[in-house]
């Protein structure tokens, strides 16, 4: 009898709700049990209200079980060695369950399927199949991507396709390509899970992008705040490179392409594209002025590509199926399926991959299932801290990037963090300001001067000091921090700070005043 | 991939001979300041000021840019930490959460504020932003070791856990 194949995911999510102590639990009684057992430790499936997520592989398909606990390992196991027994905790079928069953999954069709140290799994769910396509028809490369109406999933929206094109045409005797893996917004976490359950997927992304502009060196991004990516990555680096599919002639072709990690070292502005680029080079990491455009002189003033982890992991599955079976997805100018990430005060939370156009407010409470605190969803914040916070009365806003933009949104990197309601607005606007003055790199004046002092001004506001003139002042001041400021950093920080003050104004009224108005 | 691998960091005291082969072994790659750096930094547990004239010298640039990278990035610090390093999130998922009242709770029982290390050099607590494990918010690291679903109960366990 083969061994019994048992998967405990390694992602970061489920290590921190105890998925590591339940791998060596099960490992030890199979031990003792004398049982012959497997483990994988294969990525998150994204339903993470119930990691740690056990999956046994039976007869009938993976049947999985969930949230497991360390006093659950024993009854777990004896139902997975029973071919996947009954137990409270048993979910069934990954794929049937409601939260996977509405997904598209192109962009994370295997992340938590395979063993991402697996090049032969990955090979066997499709895997490399982009590439095979790509190397023979290298000329093309740049015009499906184009066709494919990709936009950059880090939060920009710029057409993927188009710079490519820019790399690819400038002509030099290096270029690069860097992946921009410093996902710093909170509320997102698909690089994260991307890079540690497919991290093949994104090698071979890029490996396409060097291909199609003539490139032969890449650089991962990652911040040092995601150690479990950065040790992913670097594995699966090695095996590739000992297989053939990185190096002087990938996959037996003429092409040579080589990637390298480099860690972050804790600055949100580094995942701005230039400051990342300085950051890269050993600077500080400030952000430049643009143009040049990167495009045209980045990572040590050659032609460089720089992509989000999502951007160049959904590359692949484009060059595989098609331009067009990627575009058949999607709303108006928003193309293919966006992997959305659900967070902060909700049931359900996790990465849920769907075409764009799908509202806020199914992902908030049909999907997410409303806050897990019992109490009524107050505020939502979209796109990371640069994002704007939308009321419930905005749930009908399509997941779109010109929907959320006529609206004062931003999609941003598609986190979704939701706020019961007890959130206090004019502490979250606040909280803005401070974040934006302890990130900023401090070149320009309306982020570096102007962040501070957006602190003090809701600090008056909230202190009942001339509340009226002081609102009127923080709005002049967003206003000059939105189209003074050299980044998003400055540029975007106004949007949690306005929409807080135009949809929740309630909140920014003296302290007194709100005690007597209950 | 061990969670719970730099749950007791050793360092080595700090030294310019150690120094100067960490950049050594670094120096050839292409951007090789923050590599070098962290690997300083993996090895001492800080960057000694005494570090920054070894590296501007074998980088071929000034101690001043040396000294305004370091200072650039939270990462690095300028002395050692505490014996542990208790990371709090402090971003908007784990606000939402509940993040905020954990952190004062933190900050009482530690008798410190964020940024500092305990009197007697057992603990250094500090705000993280984002650790992307914003689905099972709120979420703290303890030397490294990543604990999400952060409550009350499981505060006081790693803030116990710092005194054994």
């Amino acid at each position: 009898m083969s061994a019994l194949r048992i998967y405990v995911p390694g992602d970061a999510a489920a290590a921190a709700c105890g998925a590591d102590e339940i791998a060596v639990a099960i490992a030890a009684l199979a031990a003792k049990r004398k049982i012959s057992v497997e483990i994988v430790r294969n990525g998150s499936r994204g339903m993470h209200w119930l990691e740690p997520m056990l999956e046994a592989a039976t007869e009938g398909g993976r049947i999985a079980y969930g949230p497991v606990k360390l006093a659950d390992v024993e009854s777990v196991f004896e139902a997975m060695v029973a071919g996947g027994g009954e137990h409270k905790l048993r979910v069934g079928v990954p794929e049937e369950h409601p939260f996977l069953k509405r997904q598209t999954r192109l962009t994370f069709a295997r992340c938590g399927i395979v063993d991402p140290r697996s090049l032969e799994d990955y090979e066997a769910h499709d895997g490399y199949k982009g590439l095979a396509k790509a190397v023979a028809n290298h000329g093309g490369i740049v015009e499906e991507v184009i066709q494919s109406g990709l936009r950059g999933r880090g939060g920009a929206g710029f057409p993927t396709g188009i710079k490519w094109k820019t790399v690819a045409e400038t002509k030099a005797d290096r270029k690069y390509i860097v992946c921009n893996a410093d996902e710093g917004d909170s509320g997102t976490f698909a690089d994260r899970m991307i890079m540690e359950g497919d991290p093949f997927v994104l090698i071979e992304g890029m490996t396409i992008a060097g291909i199609a502009v003539g490139a032969a060196k890449g650089f991962i991004y990652i911040r040092s705040e995601y150690p479990h990516a950065i040790a992913m990555m670097t594995d699966a680096i090695g095996i590739a490179r000992c297989a053939g599919m990185l190096g002087k002639t990938v996959a037996g072709s003429a092409f040579a392409f080589d990637l390298e990690v480099r860690v972050g070292a804790g600055s949100y502005v580094c995942g701005e594209e230039t400051a990342l680029l300085e950051s890269l080079e050993g600077n500080r990491g400030q952000v430049r002025a643009k143009p040049p455009l990167p495009a045209h002189k980045g990572l040590f003033g050659k032609p460089t590509i720089v992509n989000n982890v999502l951007s160049l992991a959904t590359v692949p599955v484009i060059m595989d199926k098609g331009a067009a079976f990627y575009k058949n997805f999607g709303v108006g100018r928003s193309r293919g399926t966006m992997p959305i990430q659900l967070a902060g005060n909700l049931n359900y939370g996790g990465l849920f991959e769907t075409p764009f156009g799908i509202t806020l407010g199914a992902l908030v409470n049909d999907i997410g299932g409303g806050c897990f605190t019992g109490r009524p969803v107050k505020a939502v914040q979209v796109g990371g801290p640069l994002g704007a916070y939308f009321p419930p009365s905005l749930f009908d806003t399509p997941f779109d990037y010109e929907a959320f933009a006529a609206r004062d949104g931003l999609i941003g990197h598609a986190g979704v963090v939701v706020f019961d309601d007890t959130v206090d607005m004019a502490k979250q606007a606040r909280f803005a300001m401070e974040f934006c003055a302890i990130e900023s790199c401090g070149k320009c004046t309306p982020c570096r001067i102007g962040s501070t002092r957006g602190v003090e001004i809701v600090d008056k506001i909230i202190n009942g000091e001339n509340p009226e003139k002081n609102i009127e002042l923080l709005a002049d001041l967003c206003n000059t921090m939105k189209f003074g400021s050299l980044c998003a950093l400055g540029g975007f920080t106004p949007y949690p700070v306005v929409s807080a003050l135009t949809h929740f104004p309630e909140d920014f009224k003296p302290a007194r005043q709100r005690e007597a108005a209950e | 991939m061990r969670n719970t691998d730099k749950r007791v960091a050793k360092y080595e005291p700090f030294g310019t001979e150690r120094t100067a082969q960490i950049i050594a072994e670094h120096k050839d790659l292409e951007g090789p300041l923050l590599p070098i750096l962290h690997a300083l930094q993996e090895t001492f547990g800080y960057i000694d000021q005494a570090a920054e004239p070894i590296v501007a010298e074998a980088l071929n640039i000034s101690r001043a840019e040396v000294h305004g990278v370091v200072t650039f990035y939270h990462d690095f610090r300028a002395e050692p930490a505490g014996r542990h390093v208790l990371k709090l999130c402090r971003a908007e998922a784990c606000q939402a959460a509940g993040a905020d009242a954990l952190a004062a709770r933190a900050e009482a029982r530690l008798g410190v504020a964020f940024g500092r290390t305990t009197a007697d050099g057992r603990v250094t607590l500090e705000p993280v932003y984002c650790l992307g494990l914003c689905s099972v918010s709120p979420s703290a690291a303890l030397d490294g070791r990543i604990v999400a679903r952060l409550d009350a109960g499981k505060l006081d366990a790693l803030v116990a856990e710092t005194n054994r």
